[in-house]
């Protein structure tokens, strides 16, 4: 246009579009390129993951017979927002058989985000868990009707017999400490809280699958994301096969109700867990399911503290089964040979007795069979003082030292780290320094330190490491870590002791008379060859503690078994016999002594012991 | 005779604006189909579903171009007043006619088809006034020549603001202030317009928060300081005198300076402080302009005044005057509210749909914003949405680069006509299309308040694209005839 005054103005008009472009433009490469956030809010509206929740291993007996094994719950659930105004509460209750009390108490609950920190209205809540098949089921037929609920199937652990509670372990819920330690776990996962469950959770739980699904803007499924391409499916937990022997485990279980103590077996050359059994026990279905916490709770607060696993976490002074250990210690160290001879009387052997009538002098098999106190204080004494005192002790303190790593080679004083147990105690055989600190260095001799020969005084030992002790015996002079998972893989753990065969013959020899001539023989089966030794433990919490250690055949051992009953009186009335019939049991496959079973598992020794 | 003419068409015909309608056209349908696609979704030429109903529309629309492309150039010029006239009849009818959709009466039905007579008020609107404002003693001269031409846009948006309640497709007249603008209009005008939004802002925004000092608002405070600094340059420009900005802006500071140190003893009600320095230059302002015989500076010393009221009253507009809807969005959108859940869904679902696109989207037909559904009127105007999420910043920026020379191209062509009336109708067009794209991205990328106007083009609807081939293609017709005017 000609002569046009205003025509530089286009630039005006055009530049007004360009900026509004170029804000546009600056605008979208915030969103789209720097702000981060909106890729998850994408995801958190369209995108639902669901987990699939893989079955749990079994656990079988060594036999191949199941003890655990599965039962489907069910788990309702409900998405707030899908549950419109209509929503029919009064049928929801009555399908549930709930009153409306509870469904609104629940409901707040649920809201309740000081209780139920993630909640929200877009995502399903639990409602009610762990369900029987019976109370869904007229739901589940009605489940159309109400929008935004779920029924989601789970598993519970349940168990074919009522034994073993303590070695199973118990599956419970994970707690936030497991869920910061393994990003495996969610809120409402379970896991294995203790016992095999937890030693082998990560095999026994298998893995969750995930399946990602479309949800639209109205909360319906609109059908699996990318086809399925994010999806997993679950992989089922691997089968677990212990070494346990669950009739054994069962018929100790019940020769010791109504006792406090513990029975172990163990199988010599392997060392695979027979049996594992501590009293008082519980049946494991209580620690399953809706009743698992406030049963916990009971069985938390009973005084006999059930939940304790005697057989590996209680420590007892060995008393006279220790003599074996003793006996082999000083022929290794030369302190005495099979023949020496030490009398049961007299200045020589002061200030211990005797507690058994016998002829003295005896000599090592003897001594053994007749559970001498005298000989192995004066071995023992012999083996210390070998070199003589020294100066400032160091002779003896140096003798102490080697006596105590021999006997720790047994496995005492420690726990097994490479087995699979998971509740251990160390027990205790102490130290040089232990003894430095209570009476100074050069304020202690063997005389001070007397009781430790006949396995009474500071030392501690588990019945599992007793069954191991056995065990050791049994082998001649070594042993597998004693474990509980029936895989090549455990045997690898060998542990060779430095003390010569024939020694082992020697005390073997002795034990096998025990049983013929001894402490042990009127619980004896003659045609099963057995040795043991009892012992018979002071202590300081009532009557002395039964214990006895043993096992059959001596030729080629079989079955090694240690059994402590606590404050029961004598070894050799109160475990030999729970031990003998165990071996029995083991070896024939049944039990033919009835009545012996009968006055045995009859027998209460503590009122208070309850079986759960 | 007849054919060689139509043959000229072809020949004078703007192929690129042809072009970049097709290209925009084509591609909003895809993303029709797109943001209409679900799981057991038909094909895009289903007429079951809105892509294969727009598709429809699209090639009745291709028709209404060539139609329009064969009439008489002159037609458009003859029958502007008549259509004119017919128009705002037909506008005022309307509600009468038509059924209530989501509170609003603008849509009559015929038959299986709904039309929107606003979307076609707009191009005859414009050729109105471009035949107004073409003639050959028309110019704008004072503001009195500006009254018809207002009135001629001010008619029928007010019949649809208050009438039909389609305050979007009302306020979209408001872009005639650009073709008056270009004409002549005082550049003042404008900015009155920025100033008014501003003011509105910073009054509504920030009125309500009280001075970490003394008494009053910040909102206020600010909004004074700003007439303020208005009038002083003002005072200052028409005197061209060195040292008077130095004076007055010393002279505010002062006063400003002494109430601050009142204010240590005695609270000082800076509402007032700040209106009375305004005032008292207002006054200054009329004695000098009385005195030195300059009497523009009366018109910004009522207008300063006026503004004065005005900041006072945009908060009785604003809780009094707009529907509780349209102040829930502002609301929203100056951040003093959020509402993801209401009034603040469509927004934050639109910021979330384009903002997870990313740079290189998701893919055609793999937005999952979209096609679940996330998006509330994703097809019609947020459907610049789901260019976003499935075609990612690449694709939107190629989008909006498309737009901006499809408006350049129109001022281009505006800027070639010999014929003013022409010239006046394509800024008219221009100005249009570029207050639809700046409402209504700037809406769904949250910059601007929820007003529910259409993307020309993309969004879903026979109405809007039939309102803006017609716009379109008259264009073209004039600009093809261009030679034969000769004026």
């Amino acid at each position: 246009m000609i002569n046009d005054q205003y025509y530089r103005r286009r630039f005006v008009i055009s530049g007004i579009a360009v900026v509004v472009v170029l804000v546009y433009i600056i605008r979208l490469f915030y969103l789209q390129v720097i702000d981060q956030s909106t890729k998850d809010q994408a995801d958190n509206n369209a995108l639902v993951k669901q987990t699939i929740y893989p079955s749990r291993g079994l656990i079988y007996d060594r036999n191949g017979e199941l003890l655990v094994f599965n039962q489907p719950i069910y788990e309702i659930t409900m998405t707030m927002r899908d549950m419109g105004k209509e929503w029919d509460t009064t049928g929801f209750c009555k399908c549930l058989q709930i009153s409306r009390a509870e469904f609104d108490e629940r409901i707040a609950e649920i809201k309740d985000r000081k209780k139920n920190r993630g909640y929200s209205r877009w995502t399903p809540q639990v409602f009610m868990s762990q369900l029987k098949k019976e109370d869904i089921a007229t739901l589940q037929e009605a489940l159309f009707l109400y929008p935004g609920i779920q029924i989601q199937k789970r598993t519970l652990r349940d168990y074919t017999y009522k034994a073993a509670a303590h070695v199973l372990g118990s599956v419970g819920e994970v707690n936030q400490n497991d869920i910061d330690r393994d990003p495996y776990y969610t809120r409402g996962d379970y896991s294995g809280r203790d016992g095999l469950e937890r030693t082998y959770e990560q095999q026994l739980r298998g893995e969750k699958g995930v399946e990602v699904l479309m949800r639209d803007s109205r909360g319906r499924m609109q059908g699996s994301y990318q086809n399925g391409e994010l999806d997993k499916t679950a992989v089922a937990g691997t089968d677990l096969y212990t070494t346990l022997d669950i009739h054994l485990q069962m018929l100790a279980e019940e020769l010791l109700a109504g006792k406090i103590g513990s029975a172990v077996a163990i199988e010599p050359k392997t060392g695979e867990i027979l049996a594992l059994v501590s009293n008082p026990s519980w049946n494991p279905k209580v620690l399953v399911g809706k009743e698992r916490s406030k049963n916990y709770n009971a069985l938390l607060k009973d005084k006999t503290k059930p939940l304790m696993n005697r057989a590996t976490q209680a420590m007892y002074p060995p008393g006279s089964t220790f003599k074996t250990i003793q006996a082999l210690v000083c022929l290794e160290e030369g302190g005495i040979t099979p023949q020496t001879l030490y009398p049961c009387s007299g200045p020589g052997s002061s200030p211990i007795k005797c507690t058994h009538h016998h002829g003295s002098p005896v000599a090592l098999d003897k001594a053994i069979e007749q559970s001498c106190n005298p000989y192995f204080w004066c071995a023992f004494r012999d083996v210390l003082q070998k070199d003589g005192y020294g100066k400032d002790n160091e002779d003896f303190r140096r003798r102490y030292e080697i006596w105590r790593n021999d006997v720790m080679s047994f496995g005492l004083g420690q726990k097994f780290t490479d087995s699979d147990i998971s509740e251990q105690s160390s027990g205790s055989i102490p130290s040089t320094k232990y003894f430095d600190r209570c009476y100074g260095k050069t304020g202690w001799k063997a005389i001070t330190i007397r009781s430790l020969s006949i396995g009474q005084g500071e030392i501690l030992v588990t019945p599992l490491q007793l069954a191991n002790q056995a065990a050791t015996i049994a082998n001649e002079g070594y042993y597998i870590s004693p474990h509980l998972n029936k895989n090549d893989s455990m045997r690898i753990h060998r542990h060779n002791l430095a003390i010569q065969k024939k020694h082992f013959e020697t005390v073997k020899d002795g034990m096998h008379r025990v049983m013929v001539y001894g402490t042990g023989r009127h619980h004896a089966v003659d045609s099963l060859h057995m040795a043991g030794k009892t012992g018979t433990a002071q202590n300081s919490h009532g009557r002395d503690h039964a214990i006895f250690i043993g096992f059959a055949p001596v030729e080629d051992p079989k079955i090694a078994v240690a059994v402590v009953v606590e404050n029961a009186g004598f070894g050799a009335t109160w475990a030999a016999p729970v031990a003998s019939m165990m071996m029995e049991q083991y070896l024939t496959g049944t039990m033919k002594r009835k009545d012996l079973k009968q006055r045995i598992a009859g027998t209460v020794l503590n009122e208070s012991v309850k079986k759960w | 005779m007849r054919a060689s003419r139509n043959g000229n068409i072809l020949q004078h015909v703007d192929w690129v604006t042809i072009g970049l309608f097709l290209a925009l056209t084509i591609f909003g349908w895809l993303n029709i189909y797109g943001a209409s696609y679900t799981f057991d979704q038909t094909s895009i030429f289903d007429f079951s579903n809105r892509a294969g109903k727009q598709f429809m529309w699209i090639i009745g629309s291709v028709v209404l171009g060539g139609i329009l492309l064969l009439i008489d150039y002159k037609t458009y010029d003859v029958l502007a007043y008549v259509a004119y006239g017919a128009m705002v009849l037909l506008l005022l009818a309307t509600p009468f006619l038509a059924h209530d959709i989501k509170g609003s009466l603008s849509w009559i039905s015929l038959g299986p088809v709904s039309l929107q007579p606003a979307e076609f008020a707009k191009c005859i609107v414009a050729l109105a006034v471009a035949k107004y404002m073409g003639r050959y003693d028309y110019k704008i001269r004072t503001w009195r020549d500006l009254i018809v031409p207002f009135a001629l846009i001010g008619v029928p948006a007010l019949i649809i603001m208050v009438l039909q309640k389609e305050t979007g497709s009302a306020l979209v007249f408001a872009a005639f202030l650009l073709v008056f603008y270009r004409q002549g209009m005082s550049g003042y005008v404008l900015w009155i317009g920025v100033a008014a939004v501003a003011l509105f802002i910073i009054s509504i925004r920030w009125g309500g928060l009280a001075l970490p000092w003394g008494t009053g608002s910040v909102g206020i405070l600010t909004c004074m300081l700003l007439l303020t600094s208005i009038e002083i340059y003002f005072i200052c420009k028409e005197h061209k005198m060195r040292w008077q900005p130095l004076i007055l802006t010393g002279s505010v500071i002062m006063i400003y300076a002494i109430c601050l140190l009142v204010n240590i003893w005695v609270s000082v009600p800076f509402d007032w402080v700040s209106m009375g320095v305004v005032v008292a230059l207002v006054i200054y302002n009329i004695f000098v302009s009385l005195y030195w015989r300059k009497y523009m500076l009366l018109i910004v010393a009522a207008f300063t005044l006026f503004c004065i009221g005005y900041t006072h009253a945009c908060d009785f507009v604003f809780q009094k005057v707009l529907q509780p809807h349209q102040r829930i969005r502002i609301e929203v959108l100056l951040g003093m509210k959020e509402d993801p859940a209401g009034a603040g869904y469509n927004v934050n679902q639109a910021r979330i749909a384009v903002g997870s696109g990313r740079f290189f989207g998701k893919g055609y037909l793999n937005g999952t914003q979209t096609k679940l559904q996330f998006v509330p009127e994703q097809d019609t105007d947020f459907i610049f949405c789901t260019v976003g999420e499935e075609w990612g910043f690449v694709g939107s920026f190629g989008v909006l680069l498309v737009y901006l020379l499809f408006i350049l191209r129109l001022i281009e062509i505006a800027e070639r006509q010999r014929n003013v009336s022409t010239q006046i109708y394509a800024y008219a067009v221009a100005s249009i299309f570029l207050f639809h794209l700046t409402i209504n991205v700037g809406m769904v990328l949250g910059l601007l308040p929820v007003i529910g106007i259409p993307l020309p083009f993309f969004s879903y609807g026979g109405s809007s694209l039939w309102g803006f081939t017609l716009l379109l293609f008259i264009l073209l017709r004039l600009d093809a005839a261009r030679m034969e005017q000769l004026r």
